[in-house]
């Protein structure tokens, strides 16, 4: 870091001398927070933040703005779009997050910038699912798809290799994370669902859905069928081309029979599918379930004995940073720093995302909404989201109980397979079957 | 002086830059870029036939393209009636330009929401829960709600005809109001009934009108991704649903390689069309 800090003093000496001189400053220790010379040179400074529509949003931004002595803007972008971004103009954007489904897409492209372990404030209270490639308690998780361990770290300061064994760089700042499963509707669904397996079910043809694409709905759909004894893998995660032939001739036969009712591309038509009885089981996010539930439906977002497929987003800065203006580079990293120091982690656990330093947002929660989003305890008031709306009234427990409980059965992944090209290729085949 | 002739070239000469600027340079872009091979998120510059060979020698090419084939023929074939049904209505039956005015309004009105608004509200009424099965059941014409009313190429095609048929409507009653009413009341005297007089004074004059109305449709249902998706719940694939796939995966050399394939099939049928009826007199007049 002082290393870093120093370079930019005699890079940038002449230009902003006192900016710069505040920066070695605090490279090297001698003062904390924000000096006033410092605040002064970086008020003029706006970071541009681009991220999905769990990790961007107004509230937080305002937030931000109102700690940092410098400008955020935030900027909602679909998934799409926000990956093309990056790669064609990736100086227009300095702070973006994305999740496992695109961490293939960075190797061997240069456009991240490796941040220094060193520079981040919270990797000490990150949970070993992203330090160690373990459970807390010190157990291996699930290696098929993209697992967390497999892009957390750059090989080198290069950024163009991911290393599976800790290193000095990280690819990108933990910030969320989940575990989902099968969402169902108790109610017309009239036995107890334990299994993937369901989904191939007889019993729910032509309603159930699954998510439309490559990175998620091929992997569930995967996980069902092995359950359901039709399929074997060697990595569902990361299927070889006869794998993948396979499962989609069996996906075409059950489609030509209707056993689907849909596929969905987003939040809201997964909500909407559950919620209008159109399918009474399907594959879900987490905050789609409640969403379901705050409008009065009872929906069931379970444990299965196959597991949960987990996925996490990662926030990262653009490596133009490194290169470029010295402040800028701070702010950036103050602002990633502030990003996991409380107010947003408090804001998407209230969601149901988990953050990856529980400890850190723990006392910044109350104990009830603590106690029912982490710890699995029945509520003790009425829990309520961030945007107002009632969730849960006193006495309800979270479905599947503590974060461990829920995040540590992981079966697979969401992920970006290796022959992504031929799988695309052959989802052709299957929607135009 | 200027000369007439570089007086032409000087007023072509902006329209000029831009379709060159803005359709033909990005046009060849494409069309060298459909030629390349790709990696994860990445164009290689490599000469690479695979995405060519591919649309050739698969079945996904003519299975899309049978698929929006039928549907574009449907949709015409609905429209079209509809389309003539409601201009023939406005012009020849409602005297008066005010209510004529109100009547041409009032077909806009689904189009007062937004797009992904109305496409939701489709399932409260083609639903397995809906209105249109809840009807059917309460008068006990079915035992069970039919599935196949969302969710499917009918749903896909019911919503194509509701957001194209203005487009259709409108070109026709353009021409339709063209007709002088002296040439409809010379067939009248002459005792023509009134199929006579539609069929054989008022189609052949509404051709140029039809003629547009039917590039609006086609050109629509071909080029459009976004809806079939919607309202298939992504189980319907035509060439530019494909597309789409492959832009979302950042596959971009067989996406323009599938481009470059259906702008050439829109192109031909739209040249096709314009020979055999001259829009041309329609415009002029």
């Amino acid at each position: 870091m002082s290393e870093n800090k120093s370079k930019g003093l005699s890079r940038r000496s002449f230009i902003k001398g006192a900016a710069a001189t505040a920066g070695a400053a605090m490279g090297s220790g001698a003062i904390t927070g924000f000096p006033t010379i410092w605040a002064q040179a970086s008020k003029d400074i706006t970071i541009t933040h681009v991220g999905s529509i769990y990790t961007t949003n107004p509230t937080v931004a305002e937030q931000a703005n109102k700690d940092l002595g410098f400008t955020i803007q935030m900027q909602t972008l679909d998934n799409t779009t926000l990956i093309n971004r990056l790669l064609t103009q990736p100086e227009t954007v300095d702070v973006a997050d994305f999740g496992n489904t695109s961490m293939g897409y960075f190797k061997n492209k240069g456009i991240l910038m490796p941040i220094p372990v060193s520079e981040y404030k919270y990797w000490d209270q990150t949970v070993p699912l992203f330090t160690q490639g373990t459970y807390p308690d010190g157990n291996p998780y699930s290696m098929q798809g993209y697992a967390p361990i497999k892009s957390q770290f750059w090989v080198d300061q290069s950024a163009q290799e991911y290393s599976l064994t800790p290193t000095d760089w990280l690819v990108g700042i933990p910030v969320m994370y989940n575990a989902d499963t099968l969402g169902v509707r108790p109610d017309l669904v009239p036995r107890p669902v334990t299994s993937w397996k369901e989904l191939f079910s007889s019993d729910f043809a032509g309603k159930v859905a699954l998510q439309d694409g490559v990175g998620v709905g091929v992997p569930d759909a995967a996980v069902a069928l092995e359950a359901a004894g039709l399929m074997t893998y060697g990595d569902k995660g990361n299927m070889t081309r006869e794998e993948i032939d396979k499962t989609i001739e069996i996906l075409i036969v059950m489609k030509r029979d209707g056993h689907f009712r849909s596929f969905w591309t987003n939040f809201d038509q997964s909500v909407q599918l559950m919620a209008s009885g159109e399918v009474v089981l399907q594959s879900m996010f987490a905050p789609a379930v409640t969403e379901v539930r705050t409008r009065g439906i009872n929906c069931q977002y379970l444990p299965l004995e196959e597991g949960s497929r987990g996925w996490y987003i990662f926030q990262s800065a653009m490596a133009h940073l490194d290169g470029g203006d010295k402040l800028r580079r701070d702010c950036v990293m103050e602002y990633m720093n502030w990003c996991n120091s409380g107010f947003n982690g408090v804001y998407f656990s209230r969601q149901g995302f988990y953050s990856s330093v529980p400890d850190v947002i723990k006392p910044l929660m109350t104990e009830n909404d603590f106690g029912y989003w982490y710890e699995g305890k029945p509520a003790t008031a009425e829990i309520i989201d961030p945007f107002g709306k009632v969730m849960e009234q006193a006495g309800a427990v979270r479905d599947g109980g503590s974060l461990w409980d829920r995040m540590g059965n992981v079966g697979i992944w969401n992920t970006l397979m290796d022959e992504d090209r031929y799988l695309v290729r052959r989802w052709q085949d299957f929607m135009a079957a | 002086m200027m000369s007439p002739r570089a007086a032409s070239w000087l007023q072509a000469t902006p329209f000029a830059i831009i379709m060159t600027g803005l359709v033909i340079v990005p046009l060849a872009m494409i069309f060298a870029v459909s030629f390349m091979d790709y990696g994860f998120a990445e164009i290689i510059p490599e000469f690479y036939l695979g995405n060519w060979t591919d649309i050739f020698r698969s079945d996904l090419a003519v299975a899309t393209y049978a698929t929006v084939l039928r549907q574009a023929f449907i949709v015409w074939g609905v429209t079209l009636l509809l389309g003539f049904t409601i201009a023939y209505y406005l012009i020849y039956h409602v005297r008066s330009n005010f209510w004529r005015a109100i009547f041409l309004a009032a077909c806009a009105i689904p189009f007062w929401t937004s797009g992904p608004i109305r496409m939701i509200s489709w399932v409260p009424l083609l639903g397995r829960e809906g209105l249109v099965n809840q009807a059917l059941t309460g008068l006990n014409l079915i035992d069970e709600p039919i599935s196949w009313l969302l969710y499917s190429e009918f749903s896909v095609i019911v919503v194509y005809i509701n957001m194209l048929t203005m487009a259709m409507v409108g070109p026709i009653a353009n021409s339709m109001a063209k007709i002088s009413p002296a040439v409809v009341q010379a067939a009248r005297d002459q005792g023509a009934t009134e199929w006579q007089v539609i069929t054989e004074v008022i189609i052949p004059l509404i051709k140029p009108g039809i003629a547009v109305g039917t590039i609006f449709i086609v050109t629509a249902v071909m080029g459009d991704g976004f809806l079939v998706r919607a309202m298939s719940g992504n189980q319907v694939n035509t060439p530019a649903v494909a597309i789409m796939n492959e832009i979302n995966a950042f596959q971009f050399p067989p996406a323009a390689a599938k481009s470059v394939v259906l702008l050439v099939v829109v192109m031909a049928f739209v040249g096709v069309l314009l020979r055999l009826v001259d829009i041309r007199k329609e415009l002029a007049r």
